[in-house]
Parts: C-alpha cells; sequence; structure tokens
C-alpha cells in the first residue's frame, strides 16, 4: 500500500520535472511584411504601355502581358489602371532621344540595324535605348497625367533539354503487391523559358525608376502537348507575385517556434 | 520502500527549488510565458515587449532572444530580428527549433533584400 503510494508520488514528482525543467515549444503562425522594392505613392494612375517583345511566335507575348499585368494591377494594387492600347515598341519605336537619361549625350542608333525579329536577348539588347529617352516617356506621361509608366521587354522561347529524368514506375509482382519503384529516363524534353524585363518609369520626369529582370522555364515529357499560349500563362503566374512586390507590400505566411 | 522515497525526494530537489526560487532567469520566464500567451492572441506588439523585456532580464536566455526574432520578423524589422537569431544561437547551438526559425527567417529575408535591379 506504501509501497503503491510512493511509486505514484515519483511519477507525480516526475511528470512536474519534465514540466518544470523541460523546455516547451509552440508552433505559431506569423505573417511576415515585406516593403515594395518601389515608393508608388507619387501615383495615381498606371499605365502599361507595351512591350518590345520575341520569341516564338506562337503567342503575343506584348499583347498577352500588357493585358495579364494591367488586369492583376486593378485588383491588387491601389493605383487606376489607364485602359489604352497596347503599344508595340518594336513595330513603331519611340522617337530617338536629343539627350540621355542623367543629362549623358544620347547614343544615336540607326533603325536599320534593330533586328527586326527578336529571337533571343541579343536581339533584344539593340532595343534597351527605347527606354534611356526621358523625353519621350515625360511627353506619354503628360498624355495620361503623370502616370507610373510599366514597360520593358518580353522573350518567350522554346526551349529543349536532354538528361536524365527520374520517373516512378509501378509494378505488381507475384503476389499482386503493387510496388513503387523510382527509375531514371534519358530523354529530350521541350518547354519555354520566359524572360521578361520590367522597367518602370516616372510618368512625370521620364526617369526609369526601377528596372528588374525575372526568368522562369518550364519543361514538358515528350507524350505533353502543351499550347505555348498555357506555358506562357504557366510562367507568368510564377512571375505575377515578383511584379506585384515591386509595387505593392506582400505578406508572407510562414511557421515558427515560441520557446519557454 | 525507503529508496523509492528518498529518490521522490531527490527528484524534487532537483526540479522545484530553482522553480521557486527568485532569480533572474525565473523572471524573465515569467515574462517569456505572457509573451506568448499574448501572441497566440494576436497581440505582437505586446509580446514584443514582453520578451524584450525578458531579453534584458537575462542576456543569457535563448528562449527570450528566438521568441524576441520572431516577433521582430512579424513586425518587418529583419536586421533586429537577425541580430536577435545570432544572440539565440550563440546561447543555445544545439537548438533545433532556433535553427529552424533561422533558416525560414533567412528565406524571406533574402527574398526581401533581394534586389534584382540589373
Amino acid at each position: 500500500m506504501i509501497a503503491r503510494a510512493a511509486a505514484t508520488l515519483v511519477s507525480v514528482f516526475a511528470v512536474l520535472a519534465v514540466a518544470s525543467c523541460g523546455a516547451a515549444i509552440y508552433e505559431t503562425p506569423i505573417e511576415t511584411p515585406i516593403q515594395p522594392k518601389l515608393d508608388t505613392s507619387p501615383f495615381q494612375r498606371v499605365l502599361v504601355v507595351g512591350f518590345v517583345a520575341g520569341g516564338t511566335e506562337d503567342v503575343d507575348s506584348n499583347l498577352e502581358t500588357v493585358r495579364l499585368l494591367r488586369s492583376q494591377l486593378r485588383t491588387k494594387s491601389n493605383m487606376r489602371v489607364i485602359e489604352a492600347d497596347a503599344v508595340s515598341l518594336l513595330e513603331t519605336p519611340p522617337p530617338q532621344a536629343s539627350s540621355g537619361a542623367d543629362g549623358k549625350p544620347a547614343v544615336i542608333i540607326d533603325p536599320k540595324t534593330l533586328p527586326r525579329q527578336i529571337r533571343d536577348e541579343k536581339d533584344l539588347e539593340a532595343y534597351n535605348y527605347l527606354f534611356e529617352n526621358p523625353d519621350y516617356w515625360k511627353k506619354l506621361g503628360d498624355e495620361f497625367q503623370a502616370p507610373l509608366i510599366v514597360t520593358g521587354t518580353v522573350l518567350f522561347t522554346p526551349y529543349s533539354r536532354t538528361g536524365f529524368v527520374q520517373r516512378e514506375n509501378e509494378a505488381v509482382d507475384a503476389y499482386g503487391r503493387r510496388t513503387v519503384e523510382p527509375t531514371r529516363t534519358y530523354m529530350e524534353r521541350k518547354g519555354f523559358i520566359l524572360r521578361p524585363k520590367f522597367v518602370f518609369i516616372d510618368g512625370r520626369t521620364g526617369a526609369v525608376l526601377h528596372s528588374e529582370i525575372f526568368r522562369e522555364e518550364v519543361l514538358y515529357n515528350p507524350n505533353q502537348e502543351t499550347p505555348a499560349l498555357s506555358s506562357y500563362f504557366e510562367l507568368m503566374d510564377r512571375l505575377i507575385p515578383g511584379f506585384l512586390g515591386t509595387l505593392s507590400s506582400q505578406k508572407i505566411r510562414g511557421l515558427r517556434i515560441l520557446l519557454r | 520502500m525507503r529508496k523509492i522515497l528518498s529518490s521522490a525526494v531527490l527528484v524534487l530537489a532537483l526540479c522545484v527549488p530553482p522553480a521557486l526560487a527568485a532569480n533572474p532567469r525565473n523572471e524573465a520566464k515569467g515574462q517569456v510565458k505572457f509573451g506568448i500567451e499574448v501572441a497566440q492572441k494576436g497581440l505582437w506588439k505586446a509580446a514584443l515587449f514582453h520578451w524584450e523585456k525578458a531579453a534584458e532580464i537575462d542576456p543569457t536566455y535563448a528562449a527570450a532572444f528566438n521568441n524576441l526574432a520572431v516577433a521582430y520578423e512579424h513586425e518587418g524589422l529583419f536586421e533586429k530580428a537577425r541580430k536577435a537569431y545570432d544572440t539565440a544561437i550563440s546561447l543555445d547551438p544545439k537548438n533545433a527549433s532556433i535553427r529552424q526559425n533561422y533558416e525560414f527567417f533567412k528565406e524571406i529575408n533574402d527574398r526581401a533584400s533581394r534586389r534584382n535591379t540589373r
């Protein structure tokens, strides 16, 4: 009887010991705010003008990008989105600058030397001068009451890669049991690369405020038939949070452990 | 029988006196505990206050610095969070929970500070 009571006492003490000596942990959700990279407070409006676009001809990357960014900004930013026709900067390039950015002399480019079809990043680089023309962007800004101007380049190109791919093969043994075995197969996969460069211009002064390059790629197995437009949206879906993060604050949800 | 009783007394002697004694760690523990309670109700600013106090009372208490770092993260104060995590890890290098928090923090901090301007 006494022995049983003593044993109970010991176990109670043991629990007390763990409670008072051991560290307690509490998993708790947190929301970490991330500040936008760009201060958009001076702007009430945003104008997504158009992009120098190239790559596959299956998708009009300029038009699709303008549409997508405008629809995202309409719902996820405080600025009013200006509805205007998307400008094809490739077909109607703005006039060349009389003076360059930061008062530097303008680089005069012979339009005949510009590639008419954009196939790769090198072709796009030739058009970088477009964004160093404050007079042009300021004039455009004046037309639309000094908005934040979004422009840039978009390259959406087909891509393929050959290499080992890990797959899971399902097999049924002699006893009818299902097993899954990882196997490595050498294959050629095809997909796309999306590489947009977003340039944010102050419509009041024509100066470039910020520019950012993103790159995403997707590869599909040979038996998968994915239309180029679907791939474009799949890749854009991955990029959009980054684009929006430039203009508005975001909250990242996560879990952390609190200790005692 | 006597052995069982004496071991019970020994366990008590080991664990209860530190809990009862008034020392900085106990005072800090009280602040940490209260901070956790209010943080779980979403009152992060109040939690931050209590954990700052706990870290001040007992600067060797890793849990206080860990919680403080989490609260700084929640407030978007990344530099302060980094310093608090560094202190927590230096005080308790083997604590897996602190390390896990720090890894998650680094991922978000890198994302926030990454400037892809090219």
